[in-house]
């Protein structure tokens, strides 16, 4: 579905990916880990093609996206749910929702993200902003499903929540997996990764260095983490 | 009181024309990340499509008023294609010399034509004598300039705030880059957005023309007390600079009328209020700091 290839990036002379390479298939939950500074957000950047310094190849459904701008990429499927949770302070929740186009065979409807988000609907008419930030989380996830975006490209969603609100997050990703949705998913919580996720890849220093399963993951939990310095 | 009303009546029509031409800049630079400068000979060559159109084809002021804003919008249009676009990749620096260069020859072809000297323009006939206020009379055509302007900002307004195309723009305006990653072409509306900013400026001119000396530097004057009135506002702020633009024209009337003997003050009195507002609030009254892309 996604495949990356000797994907490298920089800023200005600063290099941060190092011909990283991973597939995630249809249908698949696949996450990405790594330090801070890794270079995680800047591959999520790339797949959306908001980077301007880049090599390599990057594949939706067996077709190089090349130079094909990040407003086409969204609209072949892709969804960003970037790493600062994408707010707009002047839009309402409902305009934030609604802004994109319906991309994909399956969005979900508006009434359908107020049902699930119940308190998205009381706030429907204030600026988005003015959201907790677990709200504003919701928000950015529900935003892509209402695109119906058929892959989505997730920064680090469960980043500030608390435990509850993981396993809201949790739940949406695994109900969009159900419906045929494809996820990577940048992620520092491995316990929550191993819960949502099939695979896994650690991204250290610009390159992929591990493809693991879960069963690994959890036997190499405490080595990971301290690697990961949480 | 009298007197008080009367010159906040006269600030406000001269706020009226601060409005339109900072709601201009507010809606290309929030969309473009440009300041046209060039802005006030728009406003020039607006006053002057009037002028030429009704002394070289005899053409009303209300046809004027309708067909130069369209016109302009067009070589706007036309403008941004060939040469504004290209500045998005580049130093600032080089905004500020396209955006001044173009104003410089847009004067001077007016003035090879036309010359330096006023050109006379009359108000048109439905709009000549004066309104009764009970306290003072006004003048009709200022009062019609005054409702105009209003109902084009609430306008502008309602279509930001209601329409599809007017989230389109807020949405980029705050975070273009994600904007486009939800999917939307920003690109597509870039264009628009600029004719419509220039075209606002043409309506200004035109409505000028009746009530100013149409000359081909009268933008140049007018348009350094918008850029503070820009500022004032919050650079970007669409409310900001609607509502900062009526102000500084009253407080500017009120500093003629009462500061007389601080003849200083009185004409320096925009930007006293720009250097205030600044040590107070940075990034304007209705500013927001920079955003994430
Ligand atoms: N806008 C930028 N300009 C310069 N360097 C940047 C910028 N954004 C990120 N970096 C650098 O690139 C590296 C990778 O960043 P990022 O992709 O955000 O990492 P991660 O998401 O894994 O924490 C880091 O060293 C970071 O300092
Ligand atoms: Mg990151």
């Amino acid at each position: 579905m996604l495949r990356i290839e000797n994907l490298s990036a920089w800023y200005g002379e600063a290099q941060v990916l190092r011909d990283a390479g991973l597939h995630v298939d249809p249908g698949e939950v696949v996450t990405l880990v790594g330090r801070n500074g890794a270079g995680k957000s800047t591959l999520l950047r790339c797949v959306m093609g908001l980077h301007p310094g880049w090599r390599g190849s990057v594949e939706l459904d067996g077709t190089a996206l090349g130079n094909l701008s990040a407003d086409r990429r969204a609209r072949r499927g892709l969804g960003w749910v970037p790493d600062d949770r994408g707010s707009y302070a002047t839009l309402t929740v409902t305009e934030n929702l609604t802004l994109p186009p319906t991309v994909g065979p399956d969005p979900w409807s508006l009434e359908r993200v107020y049902e699930a988000f119940p308190a998205l609907y009381q706030r429907r008419n204030s600026a988005a902003t003015t959201l907790s930030g677990g709200e504003q989380q919701m928000l950015a996830l529900a935003r892509v499903l209402r695109m119906g975006a058929r892959v989505l490209l997730c920064d680090e969603p469960t980043e500030g929540l608390a435990p509850l609100l993981v396993q809201q997050v949790g739940d949406l990703l695994r109900e969009a997996k159900r419906h045929g949705v494809t996820v990577l998913l940048v992620e520092q919580n491995l316990r929550f990764a191993t819960s949502v996720a099939d695979r896994h890849y650690l991204l250290a220093e610009g390159r992929v260095t591990a493809a693991m399963e879960n069963s690994e993951v959890r036997s190499r939990e405490r080595e990971l983490l301290s690697y990961l310095g949480i | 009181m009298t007197a008080f009303l009367q010159s906040t009546f006269n600030g406000l029509v001269s706020g009226a024309f601060y409005a339109l031409l900072a709601l201009g800049l507010a809606v290309i630079f929030g969309m473009l990340r440009v300041v046209n400068f060039a802005h006030g000979a728009f406003y020039m060559l607006g006053a002057f499509g009037a002028y030429v159109l009704l002394a070289e084809a005899g053409v009303p002021f209300w046809v004027a008023l309708a067909v130069v804003p369209l016109a302009l919008a067009l070589l706007g249009m036309a403008l941004e294609r060939a040469f504004i676009h290209r500045l998005t990749r580049l130093d600032p620096l080089y905004n500020f010399l396209l955006t001044f260069g173009l104003t410089l020859i847009l004067q001077d072809l007016v003035k090879l034509r036309y010359g330096v000297q006023s050109s006379p323009y009359e108000v048109p006939a439905g709009l000549r004598g004066s309104v009764d206020f009970g306290l003072f009379d006004f003048p009709t055509y200022r009062v019609f300039i005054l409702g105009f302007a209003v109902a084009v900002c609430v306008g502008v307004w309602w279509a930001l705030a209601r329409t599809r195309v007017g989230m389109v723009v807020r949405a980029a305006t705050e975070r273009p880059e994600l904007t486009r990653a939800l999917g939307i072409n920003v690109g597509r509306w870039i264009t628009p957005v600029f004719g419509f900013g220039i075209a606002l400026a043409g309506l200004a001119g035109v409505l000028a023309a009746p009530m100013r000396a149409v000359n081909p530097l009268m933008g140049a004057d007018l348009i350094i007390v918008v850029f503070a009135v820009v500022v004032i506002g919050g650079l970007g702020s669409i409310f900001g600079s609607v509502a900062a633009g009526f102000g500084i024209g009253m407080v500017q009337a009120w500093a003629e009328a009462y500061l007389s003997a601080f003849p200083i003050v009185a004409q320096t009195i925009v930007f006293i209020v720009m250097a205030a507002v600044l040590l107070w609030r940075p990034a304007g009254l209705f500013g927001r700091a920079e955003a994430p892309a």
